[in-house]
């Protein structure tokens, strides 16, 4: 067995037991920290596959940016989390009925399929991987070119998802003393200050 | 040597997982979206793994962009369940019926 071989089956493993904790794990905080691990072990795969780029997209955006809002929105509800588990064992036999189901479906297609003999010689690929180049700027090169009108559909998605949370978790509170810029701003000296003159031994 | 059929089968298995995930937790729906986006990171592998294999690069140019409408998703998603856990005061999957649906 290769050194890569070793590592596949390490970066493979690791990915599906911790995908299998995210589903088990008692603690939601632990599911998020199981599913950190998931995306590092598919990061690992990817890196395997020869796809830097996108294992550290993997890295930045997954681990950096989603699991990290897991994690925040987990730790900030209140919630009663024992309570949520309650169902658990009840629904593990279908659960389990199906993923088995499933499983044996998925792993009969992956073991006896193959590419038809003709089909390698008829299909032609549409971006070919050039072989000079790394791969991050194989990706670029397509993506500024070919690709340019869905690159700027996902960055508009992006936008439309940032306005969509802003606008749905923002709340303006009643309750509370806010600072008014304008008020403080307008405000006279004149008005503000008064000088009283005070008499030897009376006070005010 | 580890060949395009090793990656297949472990993506199945992730899917398989996020299925499983699903069912299990049915209460919460936290873990249901965290089950989504391994169901997702699946997908990408897939991608990846035909994409290198064959040696076309449209595979993971694809990938980004799952990537793009998964990390999306989760925002908006998790922006919902924040704003629903403010007027209900619980995230149990069960008490989601404002609608009447």
């Amino acid at each position: 067995m290769t050194v890569f071989a070793v590592i596949f089956y390490l970066f493979a493993c690791t990915a599906v037991a911790s995908a299998l904790l995210v589903t088990l794990a008692r603690n939601p905080v632990h599911s998020v920290l199981w599913l950190i691990l998931c995306f590092f072990s598919a990061a690992g795969l990817f890196v395997l596959m020869g796809a830097e780029f996108l294992a550290m997209l993997l890295a930045i955006v997954y681990v950096g940016a989603v699991a990290v809002l897991f994690l925040f929105v987990v730790m900030m509800l209140d919630v009663d989390f024992a309570e949520l588990k309650d169902g658990m064992a009840k629904h593990m036999p279908i659960g389990l009925l199906i993923a088995v189901i499933l499983t044996v479906e998925l792993m009969l297609i992956v073991g006896v399929w193959a590419f038809a003999d003709a089909a390698p010689a008829m299909r032609q690929a549409v971006a070919p991987t050039p072989e000079d180049v790394e791969n991050t700027v194989a990706l670029g090169q397509l993506i500024y070119t070919d690709y340019i009108y869905m690159f700027q559909v996902a960055g508009l998605i992006l936008l439309t998802a940032m306005i969509g949370a802003i606008v749905l978790t923002l709340r303006h509170r009643t309750d509370i003393k806010r600072q008014n810029v304008m008020e403080q701003m307008s405000r006279d000296p004149a008005k503000a200050v008064i000088l009283t003159d005070v008499k030897p031994g009376q006070g005010i | 040597m580890i060949g395009l059929e090793h990656y297949l089968t472990v993506a199945a298995l992730l899917f398989v997982t996020g299925i499983f995930g699903i069912f299990l937790n049915r209460k919460n729906i936290i873990v249901i979206l965290m089950s989504v986006e391994l169901m997702l990171l699946s997908v990408n592998i897939n991608l990846v793994a035909f994409s290198t294999h064959l040696g076309d690069m449209v595979g993971q140019i694809f990938t980004l962009f799952i990537l793009t409408v998964a990390a999306a998703e989760a925002a908006i998603g998790l922006a919902i369940l924040v704003c629903f856990f403010r007027n209900r005061g619980t995230i149990a999957v069960e008490d989601v019926n404002v609608m009447k649906g």
